[in-house]
């Protein structure tokens, strides 16, 4: 797995305002790299400086071997980026966009193939303004493979599209992976980055505050799994205690939470089973990314 | 080559797909002529009775096209193309700007040909315009004309935030310019001193005497040659040093 990103502690500042404090990571070939944080983070203006659209005033960056703020346009000639909020003129028409994207870069292919890889083949010849949110979104990403990048940068791809969309884009995006593009997805929603990348780097405040695959960091939290089980008493509860993998019992009004580790709901279940209790109602509560945040940040994030 | 070539033909479909562009550009020029004409009729030039008013008047109004794209046209597109975050898109390509602003100066000088054409035309079909006394020298004052005022719209394109704020600069700008340069056809030989004064600092003023000068007597105004390729230079300076791509 060579590298195909290296940033070493990158800083960027606009006027007074730190954007960017010390910013590190590396992203391999062929991996979904997230660069996962809250608004204002400083996520964009990261991939800004790995497109060499802007200089950090401190640090180091190399992209497929170049230097993005001396070599940009040559570096932007093996990239795809996808940039948040960006636009097209409202009269242009999907395939005009898409002929005229393919035109700048040298030895382009055809770009038709990926009007129907994107579901826009009856799109066409619609011009911008009438296409619905999620095609806009999928022109964008079609947009930015145009040249079939090495390494594709995806800033906020699914912001506003409804979950159907959102599950449809993920599993376009593993299939730009699954063809051989590095892909670096920048997104505030810690769902997405635990759905979608294979590592993440967590940012907050413009600085990296984790950095691993979201299995690895979840797995790293002191939170543990947990039961949760409605309807039986305290009492009942209590017999689960000495439980192999059990680590504490909690009961809060008349639901039982029970943290542990291991095959716990498995254990739970087989116990109460054996006891002849029946819960009314069992779920169980995994840790998740945005533990993770609350863990390295001390505050929640909002999706 | 080809990412200039798709990018002027792109968007000239783009011009010919805003219905007020395709009015303002197109129509617009024509349809003053035909309405200023029909009132004010097509009798001889008080004290040049070898002119007829059309022959005044329709090399007047080639100024009105030009200083429409110039002033309205260009600053609109590509202020709304900032702010639409359309050239940021285009800056995460390995496209070079340029070819960015120089497909907009051949659209919009290929509409501006397109619109001087077509009130000309009309101008000779229905008033018999006389034929101009230095055909050839004209597409080259055409040509100096639009691309010092194209550089003056590059100014307000640079630094305005949006097509909101373009449109109405524009007007500002343009609106009193089309009254007092004679590109709307009052002369400004018969204002009073103070407007005349006025006059004299509009480009647009020096539009109007270049075009009228070859299309009646052939002669070149090298004072509003020079005065035009001026303004172009410091335009083209200014706008190089304020122009803002985000």
């Amino acid at each position: 797995m060579g590298a195909v990103i290296g940033v070493e502690g990158i800083h960027k500042r606009y006027g007074s305002t730190v954007a960017v404090e010390d910013v590190s990571f590396e992203v391999g070939r062929g991996e979904i790299f997230g660069i996962v944080g809250p608004n204002g983070a400083g996520k964009t203006t990261t991939v800004e400086c790995l497109a060499g659209l802007r200089r950090p005033d401190r640090g180091v960056v190399r992209v497929l071997g170049l230097d993005p703020g001396s070599e940009g346009r040559k570096l932007r000639e093996r990239l795809g980026i996808q940039l948040q909020q960006a636009a097209l003129p409202e009269d242009l028409k999907v395939g005009e966009a898409l002929d005229l994207y393919a035109s700048f870069y040298k030895g382009a292919p055809d770009w038709r193939p990926l009007l129907a890889q994107w579901g826009l083949e009856e799109k066409w010849n619609t011009r911008f303004k009438n296409l619905s949110g999620g095609q806009k979104q999928r022109l964008f990403i079609a947009l930015s493979l145009v040249n079939e990048p090495e390494l594709v940068l995806l800033d906020e791809i699914t912001t506003g599209l409804d979950p159907q969309a959102r599950r449809l884009t993920w599993e376009l995006v593993r299939g730009i992976r699954d063809g051989g593009t590095t892909v670096v997805l920048v997104t505030h929603s810690m769902q997405e980055a635990e759905e979608l990348c294979d590592r993440v780097a967590i940012i907050d405040r413009g600085r990296v505050v984790a950095l691993d695959s979201p299995e690895a960091l979840i797995r790293g939290l002191p939170t543990e799994a947990s039961v949760h089980l409605g309807g039986i008493d305290a009492e009942a509860a209590e017999t689960l205690r000495p439980l192999t993998g059990v680590s504490r019992v909690e009961s809060e009004g008349d639901e039982v939470v029970v943290y542990g580790g291991g095959p716990l709901l498995v254990r739970v279940v087989v116990e109460l089973d054996r006891r002849g209790i029946t819960p009314s109602d069992v779920g169980i509560g995994k840790p998740t990314l945005e533990d993770v945040f609350l863990e390295k940040t001390g505050k929640k994030i909002r999706d | 080559m080809r990412a200039l070539h798709k990018m002027t033909w792109t968007e000239s479909k783009l011009f010919l797909r805003e219905p007020a562009a395709v009015f303002f550009t197109l129509a617009f020029p024509t349809l003053v002529l035909l309405l200023f004409s029909s009132i004010f009729g097509n009798g001889p030039v008080p004290g040049n009775p070898d002119l007829r008013m059309v022959d005044v008047m329709a090399p007047a109004y080639t100024g009105m096209v030009i200083a429409t794209t110039a002033l309205l046209g260009l600053p609109i597109t590509i202020a709304g193309y900032r702010q639409q975050r359309i050239l940021r898109r285009l800056r995460a390509t390995p496209l070079h700007p340029s070819v960015i602003l120089v497909s907009q100066l051949l659209v919009n000088l290929a509409m501006t040909i397109l619109g001087i054409a077509l009130l000309l035309l009309t101008a000779w079909l229905v008033y018999d315009l006389r034929l101009p006394a230095a055909p050839f020298s004209l597409a080259p004052a055409f040509v100096a004309a639009s691309l010092s005022l194209f550089a003056v719209g590059f100014v307000l394109a640079g630094v305005l935030p949006s097509a909101r704020t373009a449109q109405i600069v524009g007007q500002v700008v343009f609106f009193p310019m089309f009254f007092l340069s004679g590109a709307a056809g009052l002369q400004p030989e018969m204002f009073p001193d103070a407007l005349r004064r006025v006059s004299e600092l509009l480009p647009l003023t020096y539009v109007v005497r270049l075009v009228q000068e070859l299309w009646i007597s052939g002669t070149w105004n090298l004072t509003a040659l020079l005065m035009l390729v001026g303004v172009l230079a410091v335009s083209v300076v200014v706008s190089s040093m304020t122009f803002r791509w985000e």
